[in-house]
């Protein structure tokens, strides 16, 4: 499903003495089936942005188009539950929003609130407790029995059981530890690949955004600075150094690499993996050092 | 939904009313709230009700984001306006519809008392307004002073106030993200059938209970850890200092109350 922001513009508390500007101008398309990285700088505007992309926040200028709905600033929107349905969020720190008894049925709730049968989401419920590597016995017990990652992975779990079609991710492993955020980011990447989801993925981590996206939108002082294929973005240190961003490691650590050696790698490394190759390649090739 | 509610916000800024002492302040808005009571006609009503309004052009505060902030309360006051208007008796009759009779004590009561309400509503808002919560919570912990030889924990009181005071925003926060993240779960309180609606609460209070439990244990750990032990002996980092404006703003309050006495019938 596309969403399309156009020349959106957002005010906090707008009318009062503590209106502050969050968003100006900003224009974005987040194309059917992609996955689009939202980087920038503390209080850029990042998540203004994304609670606009269900409809939590409406524009105060411009408008938004999520799939064939249209909301625009002015006009107050009712029966917004079908686009909720659609377009999930998993927020930052997710496991605050835990509430239920028992695991199964805080999974449930999402799903049972959109008008899926019950028996539809009690199945979803232990098939996604399962593929985001909890115990099964988990499903009975309370959520705030659980530990601080377990929580976390029921809350997302709650997230993925509606099954929308565009999932918007707001800095979803912040906190966790290092294997944990990995699993997480790759779960969600199957999930992209296999169900043609079409995500937004709201960062701080250049290096998630390198390994998973392929669009990257800059946000910068509540503008939309720039957007572009994951590669043309990283590219282009100077543009990113103008934003007090920089580039992934292991793009930093290619430069570095051909600086020294003189070797030119033929393509921009997003990833250990693609960068190991591309070097080992390059020495294969026998065009030696200088 | 939230964001234009003004009961106990603080609105930086450097007005005559905002440098005020806060204690000065505090009696200020105490003694007013006893000199409205000599009010009782006409001019003395049109007096009070100047005197609020040049307290609110010293204070700076925009008058219509006052009253745009203090809705709810006219809905209280136009409540008791009418109830004063249809169940007052006395003067001569002015309107007769049906059942309903209005009487000439009535509308000038029911004027009054709204009035009354207005000045009380627009000076208590124009104290919180005006005074951060914290310069509030040390003015009254020194005025309640003297009552300690009473074995009144004024201490303890102040600091439960302060750190109430200090949670609201951040209890406002965290309500609007979890209503947020519940919201895009499908649940929504702004909308649908007042039963739906109902329902909607309990995932909103429950994390808000259990983040609020863990915040309170947290502070009380940091505050144990910091050496905290009670008011016993403790030094003031925050210094108040009373200046000639705020015995010149409490005289001002004497006349004004003097003048009040003198047009009173």
């Amino acid at each position: 499903m596309d969403i399309l922001l156009k020349q959106v513009g957002y005010s906090y508390a707008k009318d009062t003495p503590f209106e502050k500007r969050a968003l100006t101008d900003v224009t974005l398309h987040v194309p059917s089936g992609s996955y689009t990285a939202i980087i920038g700088h503390t209080g850029s505007g990042k998540s203004t942005v994304l609670q606009h992309l269900n409809a939590l926040l409406q524009p105060t200028e411009g408008s938004v188009l999520i799939g064939d709905r249209k909301i625009e600033a002015g006009t107050k929107a009712k029966n917004l539950r079908d686009v909720r349905k659609k377009v999930g969020i998993v927020f930052q720190f997710p496991e605050q929003q835990l509430f239920d008894e028992t695991v199964l049925k805080d999974i449930m709730f999402g799903p049972l609130n959109f008008g899926v049968p019950e028996e539809e989401a009690r199945r979803r419920a232990i098939a996604l407790v399962e593929q985001l590597g909890l115990p099964e016995d988990v499903l009975e017990k309370s959520p705030f029995d659980l530990s601080g990652g377990q929580m976390r992975r029921v809350a997302i779990a709650g997230v993925l059981a509606m099954e929308p079609d565009v999932l918007v991710l707001d800095e979803p492993t912040a906190g966790l530890d290092p294997r944990g955020r990995r699993e997480i980011m790759d779960l969600f990447y199957r999930l992209h690949k296999d169900k043609g989801l079409t995500t937004v993925l709201v960062t701080h981590s250049m290096e998630d955004a390198a390994r998973y996206a392929d669009t990257v939108a800059i946000m910068h002082g509540g503008k939309c600075v720039a957007t572009g294929g994951v590669r043309e973005v990283f590219a282009n240190e100077e543009q990113l150094g103008d934003y007090r961003l920089e580039p992934p490691r292991t793009v930093r650590m290619q430069r570095e690499f051909e600086e020294k050696t003189g070797i030119i790698l033929h393509e921009l490394a997003l990833t250990e993996e693609a960068l190991a190759h591309a070097i080992s390649q390059a020495l294969q090739e026998g065009r030696g050092w200088k | 939904m939230m964001e234009k509610m003004i009961f106990g916000r603080f609105i930086p800024g450097d007005s005559l009313v905002h440098r005020l002492d806060p204690r000065a302040k505090i009696l200020f808005v105490f003694l007013f709230i006893a000199i409205v009571f000599i009010a009782n006609n006409a001019i003395t009503y049109a007096i009070l009700l100047g005197f609020t309004l040049l307290s609110v052009f010293l204070s700076k505060i925009r008058l219509y984001f006052l009253i745009n902030g203090l809705k709810p309360v006219f809905i209280l006051m136009a409540f008791t306006f009418f109830l004063h208007l249809f169940f007052t008796q006395g003067g001569d009759l002015l309107v007769s519809i049906g059942f309903v009779d209005i009487y000439e004590e009535g509308l000038r009561q029911g004027i009054f008392i709204s009035i009354r309400f207005l000045v009380l509503v627009f000076m208590t808002s124009i104290l919180t307004l005006t005074t951060s919560p914290i310069s509030i919570t040390d003015g009254i912990e020194v005025l309640l002073g003297p009552f300690k030889r009473v074995k009144l924990p004024v201490h303890e009181l102040a600091l439960m106030m302060s750190i109430s005071l200090r949670f609201i925003p951040t209890l406002m926060d965290e309500t609007g993200k979890i209503l947020k993240a519940q919201m895009a779960r499908g649940s929504d309180i702004g909308s649908g059938p007042i039963k739906e609606r109902i329902k909607a609460v309990v995932p909103l209070l429950i994390p808000l209970f259990v983040s609020a439990f863990k915040r309170a244990e947290d502070l009380a750990t940091a505050m144990e850890v910091r050496g905290y032990r009670g008011g016993e002996g403790r030094t003031r980092y925050r210094q108040l200092n009373w200046r000639l404006i705020d015995t010149l703003s409490l005289l001002l309050l004497v006349g004004f109350a003097g003048l009040l006495w003198y047009f009173r019938s």
